[in-house]
Protein backbone atom coordinates (compact mmCIF):
# COMPACT_ATOMS: atom_id res chain seq x y z
CA UNK A 1 0.00 0.00 0.00
CA UNK A 2 2.89 2.34 0.71
CA UNK A 3 3.96 1.95 -2.90
CA UNK A 4 0.48 2.68 -4.23
CA UNK A 5 0.22 6.02 -2.42
CA UNK A 6 3.38 7.16 -4.20
CA UNK A 7 1.70 6.72 -7.58
CA UNK A 8 0.16 9.75 -9.33
CA UNK A 9 -3.43 10.60 -8.47
CA UNK A 10 -6.21 9.10 -10.58
CA UNK A 11 -7.56 11.26 -13.42
CA UNK A 12 -10.73 9.26 -13.73
CA UNK A 13 -12.41 6.79 -11.39
CA UNK A 14 -15.37 4.61 -12.28
CA UNK A 15 -17.17 2.85 -9.44
CA UNK A 16 -19.56 -0.01 -10.12
CA UNK A 17 -20.80 1.49 -13.37
CA UNK A 18 -23.65 -0.24 -15.18
CA UNK A 19 -25.69 0.71 -18.20
CA UNK A 20 -28.69 -0.72 -19.98
CA UNK A 21 -29.97 0.34 -23.36
CA UNK A 22 -33.61 1.12 -23.92
CA UNK A 23 -36.11 3.34 -22.18
CA UNK A 24 -35.11 4.40 -18.68
CA UNK A 25 -32.34 1.81 -18.62
CA UNK A 26 -34.90 -1.00 -18.47
CA UNK A 27 -33.70 -2.72 -21.66
CA UNK A 28 -30.77 -4.99 -22.45
CA UNK A 29 -27.93 -4.59 -19.96
CA UNK A 30 -24.73 -3.62 -21.79
CA UNK A 31 -22.20 -3.02 -19.04
CA UNK A 32 -22.28 -4.07 -15.45
CA UNK A 33 -20.09 -3.60 -12.36
CA UNK A 34 -17.32 -1.67 -14.09
CA UNK A 35 -14.81 -0.36 -11.54
CA UNK A 36 -11.73 1.25 -12.94
CA UNK A 37 -9.32 4.10 -12.41
CA UNK A 38 -6.67 5.70 -14.57
CA UNK A 39 -3.64 7.42 -13.08
CA UNK A 40 -2.22 10.59 -14.54
CA UNK A 41 -0.03 9.87 -17.54
CA UNK A 42 -1.18 6.30 -17.90
CA UNK A 43 -1.95 4.73 -21.28
CA UNK A 44 -4.76 2.20 -20.88
CA UNK A 45 -6.22 0.10 -23.67
CA UNK A 46 -9.73 -1.33 -23.49
CA UNK A 47 -9.80 -4.54 -25.48
CA UNK A 48 -12.77 -6.66 -26.41
CA UNK A 49 -14.75 -8.12 -29.28
CA UNK A 50 -17.12 -5.98 -31.36
CA UNK A 51 -20.30 -5.15 -29.51
CA UNK A 52 -18.71 -5.72 -26.11
CA UNK A 53 -19.60 -2.23 -24.92
CA UNK A 54 -16.14 -0.67 -25.31
CA UNK A 55 -17.40 2.42 -27.08
CA UNK A 56 -20.27 2.67 -24.62
CA UNK A 57 -17.77 2.70 -21.76
CA UNK A 58 -15.83 5.47 -23.46
CA UNK A 59 -18.99 7.53 -23.91
CA UNK A 60 -19.84 7.12 -20.25
CA UNK A 61 -16.39 8.42 -19.27
CA UNK A 62 -16.81 11.30 -21.75
CA UNK A 63 -20.17 12.17 -20.20
CA UNK A 64 -22.08 11.56 -23.45
CA UNK A 65 -23.99 8.72 -21.79
CA UNK A 66 -25.25 8.63 -18.23
CA UNK A 67 -24.53 5.39 -16.39
CA UNK A 68 -27.60 3.57 -15.07
CA UNK A 69 -25.87 2.97 -11.75
CA UNK A 70 -22.47 3.79 -10.30
CA UNK A 71 -20.37 6.93 -10.47
CA UNK A 72 -17.82 8.49 -12.79
CA UNK A 73 -15.40 10.95 -11.22
CA UNK A 74 -13.09 13.05 -13.30
CA UNK A 75 -10.48 15.09 -11.50
CA UNK A 76 -9.93 18.39 -13.21
CA UNK A 77 -12.18 21.06 -14.63
CA UNK A 78 -13.14 22.69 -17.87
CA UNK A 79 -11.48 26.06 -17.81
CA UNK A 80 -10.16 28.78 -20.02
CA UNK A 81 -8.97 27.02 -23.15
CA UNK A 82 -9.16 23.54 -21.70
CA UNK A 83 -11.53 20.64 -21.30
CA UNK A 84 -11.29 17.71 -18.89
CA UNK A 85 -11.72 15.11 -21.58
CA UNK A 86 -11.57 14.99 -25.37
CA UNK A 87 -12.64 12.25 -27.73
CA UNK A 88 -11.06 10.97 -30.94
CA UNK A 89 -13.75 9.29 -33.03
CA UNK A 90 -13.59 6.13 -35.06
CA UNK A 91 -13.77 7.68 -38.53
CA UNK A 92 -12.31 11.03 -37.46
CA UNK A 93 -15.76 12.63 -37.88
CA UNK A 94 -14.44 15.91 -39.18
CA UNK A 95 -16.92 18.60 -40.12
CA UNK A 96 -16.73 18.68 -43.94
CA UNK A 97 -17.71 22.36 -44.17
CA UNK A 98 -14.78 23.50 -42.06
CA UNK A 99 -11.19 23.64 -43.23
CA UNK A 100 -8.62 21.61 -41.30
CA UNK A 101 -7.83 24.60 -39.08
CA UNK A 102 -11.52 25.23 -38.41
CA UNK A 103 -12.00 21.61 -37.45
CA UNK A 104 -9.23 21.84 -34.90
CA UNK A 105 -10.49 25.12 -33.41
CA UNK A 106 -13.98 23.58 -33.09
CA UNK A 107 -13.37 22.33 -29.55
CA UNK A 108 -11.78 25.62 -28.46
CA UNK A 109 -14.80 27.74 -29.33
CA UNK A 110 -16.69 28.90 -26.27
CA UNK A 111 -13.72 28.47 -23.94
CA UNK A 112 -12.94 32.16 -23.56
CA UNK A 113 -10.09 32.38 -26.07
CA UNK A 114 -9.74 35.04 -28.74
CA UNK A 115 -9.78 34.02 -32.40
CA UNK A 116 -6.02 34.58 -32.64
CA UNK A 117 -5.37 32.45 -29.55
CA UNK A 118 -7.60 29.66 -30.89
CA UNK A 119 -5.82 29.64 -34.22
CA UNK A 120 -2.40 29.67 -32.63
CA UNK A 121 -3.36 26.73 -30.40
CA UNK A 122 -4.84 24.84 -33.35
CA UNK A 123 -1.74 25.41 -35.49
CA UNK A 124 0.45 24.14 -32.67
CA UNK A 125 -1.68 20.98 -32.41
CA UNK A 126 -1.53 20.49 -36.18
CA UNK A 127 2.25 20.83 -36.04
CA UNK A 128 2.31 18.18 -33.32
CA UNK A 129 0.54 15.70 -35.62
CA UNK A 130 2.65 16.72 -38.63
CA UNK A 131 -0.04 18.54 -40.58
CA UNK A 132 1.09 22.15 -40.14
CA UNK A 133 1.05 22.85 -43.87
CA UNK A 134 -2.43 21.37 -44.39
CA UNK A 135 -4.27 23.88 -42.18
CA UNK A 136 -6.15 25.53 -45.07
CA UNK A 137 -7.29 22.31 -46.75
CA UNK A 138 -10.77 20.83 -46.78
CA UNK A 139 -11.28 17.46 -45.08
CA UNK A 140 -12.26 15.87 -48.42
CA UNK A 141 -8.77 16.64 -49.71
CA UNK A 142 -7.09 14.55 -47.01
CA UNK A 143 -6.29 10.84 -46.86
CA UNK A 144 -7.86 8.67 -44.19
CA UNK A 145 -4.70 8.80 -42.09
CA UNK A 146 -4.44 12.58 -42.38
CA UNK A 147 -8.07 12.95 -41.38
CA UNK A 148 -7.48 10.92 -38.27
CA UNK A 149 -4.42 13.06 -37.47
CA UNK A 150 -6.72 16.08 -37.61
CA UNK A 151 -9.07 14.23 -35.27
CA UNK A 152 -6.18 13.75 -32.84
CA UNK A 153 -5.16 17.40 -33.16
CA UNK A 154 -8.75 18.52 -32.50
CA UNK A 155 -8.73 16.52 -29.26
CA UNK A 156 -5.23 17.57 -28.18
CA UNK A 157 -5.79 21.27 -28.78
CA UNK A 158 -8.19 21.54 -25.82
CA UNK A 159 -5.33 20.32 -23.59
CA UNK A 160 -7.46 17.57 -22.00
CA UNK A 161 -6.59 15.78 -18.79
CA UNK A 162 -7.93 12.66 -20.42
CA UNK A 163 -7.63 11.69 -24.07
CA UNK A 164 -10.28 9.18 -25.09
CA UNK A 165 -9.79 7.29 -28.33
CA UNK A 166 -12.49 5.11 -29.91
CA UNK A 167 -10.82 2.60 -32.27
CA UNK A 168 -9.17 5.57 -33.96
CA UNK A 169 -7.01 3.57 -36.34
CA UNK A 170 -9.44 0.71 -37.00
CA UNK A 171 -10.45 1.87 -40.47
CA UNK A 172 -6.92 2.58 -41.74
CA UNK A 173 -4.65 0.41 -43.87
CA UNK A 174 -1.92 -1.51 -42.03
CA UNK A 175 0.96 0.80 -42.96
CA UNK A 176 -0.87 4.00 -42.10
CA UNK A 177 -2.09 2.42 -38.87
CA UNK A 178 1.44 1.48 -37.88
CA UNK A 179 2.67 5.02 -38.63
CA UNK A 180 -0.08 6.56 -36.56
CA UNK A 181 0.56 4.19 -33.65
CA UNK A 182 4.19 5.32 -33.57
CA UNK A 183 3.07 8.95 -33.80
CA UNK A 184 0.63 8.49 -30.98
CA UNK A 185 3.31 7.00 -28.73
CA UNK A 186 5.60 9.92 -29.52
CA UNK A 187 2.83 12.45 -28.80
CA UNK A 188 1.89 10.62 -25.59
CA UNK A 189 5.48 10.66 -24.37
CA UNK A 190 5.83 14.31 -25.39
CA UNK A 191 2.60 15.55 -23.76
CA UNK A 192 2.22 13.14 -20.84
CA UNK A 193 -1.52 12.83 -21.45
CA UNK A 194 -3.62 10.16 -19.80
CA UNK A 195 -5.05 8.01 -22.58
CA UNK A 196 -7.98 5.60 -22.65
CA UNK A 197 -7.77 3.76 -25.95
CA UNK A 198 -10.48 1.42 -27.21
CA UNK A 199 -9.49 -1.25 -29.71
CA UNK A 200 -10.32 -4.80 -30.80
CA UNK A 201 -6.76 -5.34 -32.02
CA UNK A 202 -4.64 -7.26 -29.48
CA UNK A 203 -1.33 -6.29 -31.14
CA UNK A 204 -2.30 -2.64 -31.08
CA UNK A 205 -3.23 -2.78 -27.39
CA UNK A 206 0.06 -4.49 -26.50
CA UNK A 207 2.13 -2.09 -28.58
CA UNK A 208 0.61 1.05 -27.09
CA UNK A 209 -0.67 0.51 -23.58
CA UNK A 210 0.72 0.35 -20.05
CA UNK A 211 -2.35 -1.61 -19.05
CA UNK A 212 -4.81 -3.67 -21.02
CA UNK A 213 -8.38 -4.02 -19.77
CA UNK A 214 -10.33 -6.86 -21.33
CA UNK A 215 -14.09 -6.38 -21.60
CA UNK A 216 -16.31 -9.35 -22.33
CA UNK A 217 -19.56 -11.11 -21.66
CA UNK A 218 -23.19 -10.06 -21.94
CA UNK A 219 -23.55 -7.76 -20.13
CA UNK A 220 -19.87 -6.86 -20.34
CA UNK A 221 -17.68 -6.94 -17.28
CA UNK A 222 -13.96 -6.38 -16.82
CA UNK A 223 -12.50 -9.83 -17.46
CA UNK A 224 -8.96 -8.83 -16.79
CA UNK A 225 -6.82 -5.78 -16.06
CA UNK A 226 -3.23 -6.56 -17.04
CA UNK A 227 -0.08 -4.49 -16.71
CA UNK A 228 2.11 -4.90 -19.79
CA UNK A 229 5.90 -5.01 -19.45
CA UNK A 230 8.54 -2.37 -20.22
CA UNK A 231 8.91 -0.39 -23.44
CA UNK A 232 9.84 -0.36 -26.23
CA UNK A 233 7.69 -3.31 -27.14
CA UNK A 234 9.10 -5.92 -29.47
CA UNK A 235 6.64 -7.91 -31.54
CA UNK A 236 9.22 -10.72 -31.86
CA UNK A 237 9.55 -11.17 -28.08
CA UNK A 238 8.30 -14.66 -27.13
CA UNK A 239 6.73 -13.24 -23.97
CA UNK A 240 4.71 -10.94 -26.21
CA UNK A 241 3.49 -13.95 -28.20
CA UNK A 242 2.53 -15.64 -24.92
CA UNK A 243 0.64 -12.54 -23.86
CA UNK A 244 -1.22 -12.45 -27.17
CA UNK A 245 -2.36 -16.03 -26.61
CA UNK A 246 -3.38 -15.18 -23.08
CA UNK A 247 -5.41 -12.17 -24.18
CA UNK A 248 -7.00 -14.14 -27.01
CA UNK A 249 -8.14 -16.73 -24.48
CA UNK A 250 -9.47 -13.98 -22.19
CA UNK A 251 -11.45 -12.41 -25.04
CA UNK A 252 -12.80 -15.83 -25.93
CA UNK A 253 -14.01 -16.14 -22.34
CA UNK A 254 -11.35 -18.33 -20.71
CA UNK A 255 -10.91 -17.29 -17.10
CA UNK A 256 -7.71 -19.23 -16.39
CA UNK A 257 -5.15 -17.34 -14.26
CA UNK A 258 -2.41 -15.52 -16.19
CA UNK A 259 0.99 -17.18 -16.56
CA UNK A 260 3.68 -16.05 -14.11
CA UNK A 261 6.53 -13.76 -14.97
CA UNK A 262 6.34 -10.94 -17.41
CA UNK A 263 2.72 -9.95 -16.76
CA UNK A 264 2.89 -8.25 -13.41
CA UNK A 265 -0.54 -9.17 -12.11
CA UNK A 266 -4.25 -8.62 -12.28
CA UNK A 267 -4.81 -5.32 -10.50
CA UNK B 1 -20.96 16.53 -63.27
CA UNK B 2 -24.29 15.24 -64.55
CA UNK B 3 -23.76 12.33 -66.87
CA UNK B 4 -26.28 12.38 -69.72
CA UNK B 5 -28.55 9.35 -70.02
CA UNK B 6 -27.68 8.90 -73.66
CA UNK B 7 -24.04 9.51 -74.36
CA UNK B 8 -23.65 12.41 -76.76
CA UNK B 9 -20.45 14.36 -76.60
CA UNK B 10 -18.62 15.62 -73.54
CA UNK B 11 -18.18 19.35 -73.84
CA UNK B 12 -16.79 21.96 -71.48
CA UNK B 13 -18.82 24.76 -69.91
CA UNK B 14 -17.84 27.13 -72.75
CA UNK B 15 -19.10 24.57 -75.24
CA UNK B 16 -22.38 24.21 -73.36
CA UNK B 17 -22.84 27.97 -73.29
CA UNK B 18 -22.25 28.22 -77.04
CA UNK B 19 -24.64 25.34 -77.74
CA UNK B 20 -27.29 27.02 -75.58
CA UNK B 21 -26.89 30.31 -77.44
CA UNK B 22 -27.02 28.49 -80.77
CA UNK B 23 -30.29 26.84 -79.72
CA UNK B 24 -31.79 30.23 -78.86
CA UNK B 25 -30.67 31.78 -82.15
CA UNK B 26 -32.14 28.80 -84.01
CA UNK B 27 -35.47 29.13 -82.19
CA UNK B 28 -35.79 32.85 -83.00
CA UNK B 29 -34.61 32.16 -86.54
CA UNK B 30 -37.28 29.53 -87.22
CA UNK B 31 -39.89 31.73 -85.59
CA UNK B 32 -38.91 34.69 -87.78
CA UNK B 33 -38.74 32.52 -90.91
CA UNK B 34 -42.19 31.07 -90.24
CA UNK B 35 -43.55 34.62 -90.03
CA UNK B 36 -41.76 35.69 -93.25
CA UNK B 37 -43.12 32.70 -95.21
CA UNK B 38 -46.60 33.46 -93.92
CA UNK B 39 -47.15 30.31 -91.87
CA UNK B 40 -47.36 32.30 -88.66
CA UNK B 41 -49.67 35.34 -88.85
CA UNK B 42 -48.64 38.26 -86.64
CA UNK B 43 -52.06 38.31 -84.96
CA UNK B 44 -51.33 34.87 -83.54
CA UNK B 45 -47.69 35.48 -82.64
CA UNK B 46 -45.76 38.71 -83.34
CA UNK B 47 -42.51 38.12 -85.20
CA UNK B 48 -39.23 38.59 -83.27
CA UNK B 49 -38.10 41.48 -85.46
CA UNK B 50 -41.08 43.50 -84.30
CA UNK B 51 -40.13 43.23 -80.65
CA UNK B 52 -37.18 45.67 -80.29
CA UNK B 53 -39.29 48.61 -81.53
CA UNK B 54 -42.07 47.79 -79.10
CA UNK B 55 -39.51 47.27 -76.31
CA UNK B 56 -37.88 50.65 -76.93
CA UNK B 57 -41.31 52.22 -76.89
CA UNK B 58 -42.07 50.70 -73.49
CA UNK B 59 -38.76 51.94 -72.12
CA UNK B 60 -39.18 55.44 -73.53
CA UNK B 61 -42.63 55.63 -71.94
CA UNK B 62 -41.08 54.62 -68.62
CA UNK B 63 -43.55 51.73 -68.25
CA UNK B 64 -40.93 49.01 -68.49
CA UNK B 65 -38.61 50.39 -65.80
CA UNK B 66 -41.51 51.03 -63.42
CA UNK B 67 -42.94 47.54 -63.94
CA UNK B 68 -39.54 45.86 -63.45
CA UNK B 69 -38.80 47.84 -60.29
CA UNK B 70 -42.23 47.12 -58.79
CA UNK B 71 -42.02 43.42 -59.60
CA UNK B 72 -38.45 43.15 -58.35
CA UNK B 73 -39.44 44.57 -55.00
CA UNK B 74 -42.45 42.20 -54.70
CA UNK B 75 -40.25 39.35 -55.81
CA UNK B 76 -37.36 40.04 -53.45
CA UNK B 77 -39.43 40.69 -50.35
CA UNK B 78 -41.84 37.81 -50.99
CA UNK B 79 -39.03 35.41 -51.80
CA UNK B 80 -37.05 36.30 -48.68
CA UNK B 81 -40.03 36.17 -46.31
CA UNK B 82 -41.40 32.93 -47.76
CA UNK B 83 -38.01 31.22 -47.92
CA UNK B 84 -36.88 32.22 -44.44
CA UNK B 85 -40.17 31.27 -42.78
CA UNK B 86 -40.44 28.03 -44.79
CA UNK B 87 -36.85 27.01 -44.04
CA UNK B 88 -37.18 27.94 -40.36
CA UNK B 89 -40.36 25.91 -39.91
CA UNK B 90 -38.88 23.05 -41.96
CA UNK B 91 -35.78 22.98 -39.76
CA UNK B 92 -37.88 22.98 -36.59
CA UNK B 93 -40.21 20.25 -37.89
CA UNK B 94 -37.25 18.16 -39.07
CA UNK B 95 -35.59 18.49 -35.68
CA UNK B 96 -38.48 18.27 -33.23
CA UNK B 97 -40.49 15.06 -33.52
CA UNK B 98 -43.55 16.39 -31.69
CA UNK B 99 -43.76 19.44 -33.94
CA UNK B 100 -43.38 17.25 -37.03
CA UNK B 101 -46.23 15.02 -35.87
CA UNK B 102 -48.39 17.98 -34.94
CA UNK B 103 -47.85 19.71 -38.28
CA UNK B 104 -48.50 16.56 -40.31
CA UNK B 105 -52.21 17.19 -40.89
CA UNK B 106 -51.87 20.93 -41.43
CA UNK B 107 -49.10 20.42 -43.98
CA UNK B 108 -51.18 17.91 -45.96
CA UNK B 109 -54.15 20.29 -45.95
CA UNK B 110 -52.32 23.45 -47.03
CA UNK B 111 -49.55 22.07 -49.22
CA UNK B 112 -51.56 21.44 -52.44
CA UNK B 113 -53.18 24.89 -52.49
CA UNK B 114 -51.50 27.01 -55.21
CA UNK B 115 -50.44 30.57 -54.48
CA UNK B 116 -53.03 31.86 -56.98
CA UNK B 117 -55.87 30.48 -54.86
CA UNK B 118 -54.84 32.81 -52.05
CA UNK B 119 -55.36 35.93 -54.18
CA UNK B 120 -58.89 36.71 -52.90
CA UNK B 121 -57.67 36.46 -49.34
CA UNK B 122 -54.57 38.48 -50.14
CA UNK B 123 -56.89 41.26 -51.36
CA UNK B 124 -59.10 40.92 -48.29
CA UNK B 125 -56.27 40.86 -45.78
CA UNK B 126 -53.76 43.19 -47.37
CA UNK B 127 -55.77 45.23 -49.85
CA UNK B 128 -54.89 45.91 -53.47
CA UNK B 129 -51.27 46.74 -52.79
CA UNK B 130 -47.75 45.46 -52.65
CA UNK B 131 -48.32 43.61 -49.38
CA UNK B 132 -50.89 41.37 -51.05
CA UNK B 133 -48.53 40.56 -53.92
CA UNK B 134 -45.70 39.85 -51.48
CA UNK B 135 -48.00 37.52 -49.54
CA UNK B 136 -48.90 35.47 -52.63
CA UNK B 137 -45.24 35.14 -53.67
CA UNK B 138 -44.16 34.23 -50.14
CA UNK B 139 -46.80 31.49 -49.91
CA UNK B 140 -45.71 30.03 -53.23
CA UNK B 141 -42.09 29.55 -52.08
CA UNK B 142 -42.90 28.72 -48.47
CA UNK B 143 -43.65 25.03 -48.98
CA UNK B 144 -40.75 24.43 -51.34
CA UNK B 145 -38.37 25.68 -48.67
CA UNK B 146 -40.25 23.90 -45.90
CA UNK B 147 -39.84 20.51 -47.55
CA UNK B 148 -36.25 21.14 -48.62
CA UNK B 149 -35.25 22.18 -45.10
CA UNK B 150 -37.16 19.31 -43.52
CA UNK B 151 -35.40 16.75 -45.70
CA UNK B 152 -32.00 18.43 -45.34
CA UNK B 153 -32.15 18.48 -41.55
CA UNK B 154 -33.29 14.87 -41.36
CA UNK B 155 -30.36 13.80 -43.53
CA UNK B 156 -27.75 15.37 -41.22
CA UNK B 157 -25.23 12.79 -40.00
CA UNK B 158 -26.24 12.15 -36.36
CA UNK B 159 -22.63 11.31 -35.51
CA UNK B 160 -21.73 14.95 -36.13
CA UNK B 161 -24.15 15.94 -33.39
CA UNK B 162 -22.16 13.67 -31.08
CA UNK B 163 -19.01 15.53 -32.12
CA UNK B 164 -20.75 18.75 -31.05
CA UNK B 165 -21.70 17.14 -27.72
CA UNK B 166 -18.15 15.94 -27.14
CA UNK B 167 -16.61 19.35 -27.76
CA UNK B 168 -18.90 21.47 -25.63
CA UNK B 169 -21.45 22.48 -28.28
CA UNK B 170 -24.16 20.04 -27.21
CA UNK B 171 -26.64 22.70 -26.11
CA UNK B 172 -29.53 23.60 -28.45
CA UNK B 173 -27.94 26.62 -30.15
CA UNK B 174 -24.55 24.96 -30.46
CA UNK B 175 -26.10 22.03 -32.26
CA UNK B 176 -28.20 24.27 -34.53
CA UNK B 177 -25.55 26.86 -35.41
CA UNK B 178 -22.43 24.68 -35.49
CA UNK B 179 -23.85 21.47 -36.96
CA UNK B 180 -27.43 21.51 -38.26
CA UNK B 181 -27.29 24.71 -40.33
CA UNK B 182 -23.94 24.16 -42.04
CA UNK B 183 -24.60 20.45 -42.55
CA UNK B 184 -27.98 21.09 -44.16
CA UNK B 185 -26.83 24.14 -46.15
CA UNK B 186 -26.67 22.23 -49.48
CA UNK B 187 -30.30 21.11 -49.12
CA UNK B 188 -31.45 24.52 -47.88
CA UNK B 189 -29.83 26.26 -50.83
CA UNK B 190 -31.29 23.74 -53.29
CA UNK B 191 -34.75 24.55 -51.94
CA UNK B 192 -34.06 28.27 -52.12
CA UNK B 193 -32.98 27.92 -55.75
CA UNK B 194 -36.19 26.11 -56.71
CA UNK B 195 -38.09 28.93 -55.02
CA UNK B 196 -36.07 31.45 -57.01
CA UNK B 197 -37.78 30.24 -60.20
CA UNK B 198 -41.15 29.57 -58.60
CA UNK B 199 -41.30 33.11 -57.23
CA UNK B 200 -41.00 34.65 -60.73
CA UNK B 201 -43.91 32.50 -61.87
CA UNK B 202 -45.91 33.72 -58.90
CA UNK B 203 -45.14 37.37 -59.64
CA UNK B 204 -47.61 37.23 -62.52
CA UNK B 205 -50.29 35.62 -60.38
CA UNK B 206 -49.64 38.06 -57.54
CA UNK B 207 -50.02 41.09 -59.79
CA UNK B 208 -53.00 39.78 -61.77
CA UNK B 209 -55.45 41.58 -59.58
CA UNK B 210 -54.04 44.98 -60.35
CA UNK B 211 -50.98 45.53 -58.17
CA UNK B 212 -48.56 47.42 -60.46
CA UNK B 213 -45.69 45.38 -61.89
CA UNK B 214 -44.80 43.12 -64.79
CA UNK B 215 -47.85 40.91 -64.27
CA UNK B 216 -50.24 43.83 -64.22
CA UNK B 217 -48.63 45.35 -67.32
CA UNK B 218 -48.99 41.98 -69.10
CA UNK B 219 -52.67 41.86 -68.19
CA UNK B 220 -53.23 45.38 -69.52
CA UNK B 221 -51.40 44.53 -72.74
CA UNK B 222 -53.31 41.30 -73.26
CA UNK B 223 -56.68 42.97 -72.73
CA UNK B 224 -55.70 45.35 -75.57
CA UNK B 225 -54.41 42.36 -77.64
CA UNK B 226 -50.96 44.01 -77.62
CA UNK B 227 -49.33 40.60 -77.88
CA UNK B 228 -45.93 42.10 -78.68
CA UNK B 229 -45.92 43.77 -75.25
CA UNK B 230 -46.94 40.49 -73.61
CA UNK B 231 -43.98 38.83 -75.30
CA UNK B 232 -41.63 41.61 -74.20
CA UNK B 233 -42.59 41.12 -70.57
CA UNK B 234 -42.33 37.34 -70.91
CA UNK B 235 -38.78 37.81 -72.17
CA UNK B 236 -38.07 40.36 -69.45
CA UNK B 237 -39.09 37.87 -66.81
CA UNK B 238 -36.95 35.18 -68.36
CA UNK B 239 -33.96 37.53 -68.35
CA UNK B 240 -34.56 38.55 -64.74
CA UNK B 241 -34.79 34.90 -63.73
CA UNK B 242 -31.58 34.07 -65.59
CA UNK B 243 -29.85 36.93 -63.78
CA UNK B 244 -31.05 36.03 -60.30
CA UNK B 245 -30.23 32.37 -60.84
CA UNK B 246 -26.74 33.17 -62.12
CA UNK B 247 -26.03 35.42 -59.16
CA UNK B 248 -27.33 32.74 -56.84
CA UNK B 249 -25.16 30.03 -58.37
CA UNK B 250 -22.09 32.24 -57.89
CA UNK B 251 -22.97 32.81 -54.25
CA UNK B 252 -23.68 29.12 -53.69
CA UNK B 253 -20.33 28.18 -55.17
CA UNK B 254 -18.65 30.29 -52.51
CA UNK B 255 -20.83 29.12 -49.63
CA UNK B 256 -20.48 25.44 -50.55
CA UNK B 257 -16.81 25.59 -51.53
CA UNK B 258 -16.24 22.68 -49.13
CA UNK B 259 -18.27 20.35 -51.32
CA UNK B 260 -16.53 20.24 -54.70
Amino acid sequence: MAELTALPAPVVTLKNVSLSHGRGGQGTPVLTGITLSLRRGEFVAVLGPSGAGKSTLLRIVMGLLKPGTGTVELSGTNGKGRRIAALVFQDAKLLPWRRVLGNVTFGLEGLGLSLAEREARARAALALVGLAEHAERWPRELSGGQRQRVGVARALTVDPDLLLMDEPFGALDAITRSDLQEELLRIWQQTGKTVLFVTHDIDEALLLADRVIVLGGKPATIRSDLVVGPRPRDRGDPRMAQLVLRLRALIAGDRAPPPDGWIASDI
Amino acid sequence: MNRPLLRWRQSGSAGRLLAGLAGLVLMFGIWQAAAEIGWLPDRLLPRPSSLPVAWIGEIEGGYWQAAVLDSLSHYTIGLLIGSLLGAALGICAGTLGWLDAGLGGIVRLLRPIPGLAWVPFAILWFGLGSAGAVFVIAISVFWINFYAAHAAVQAVDRDLLEVADAFGHGHFWGRVVKILLPASAPGLLAGFRTGLGQAWMSVVAAELFGVPGIGARMMQASSLLATDLVLIYMLTMALLYAMTDTVFVLIRRRVLAWQN
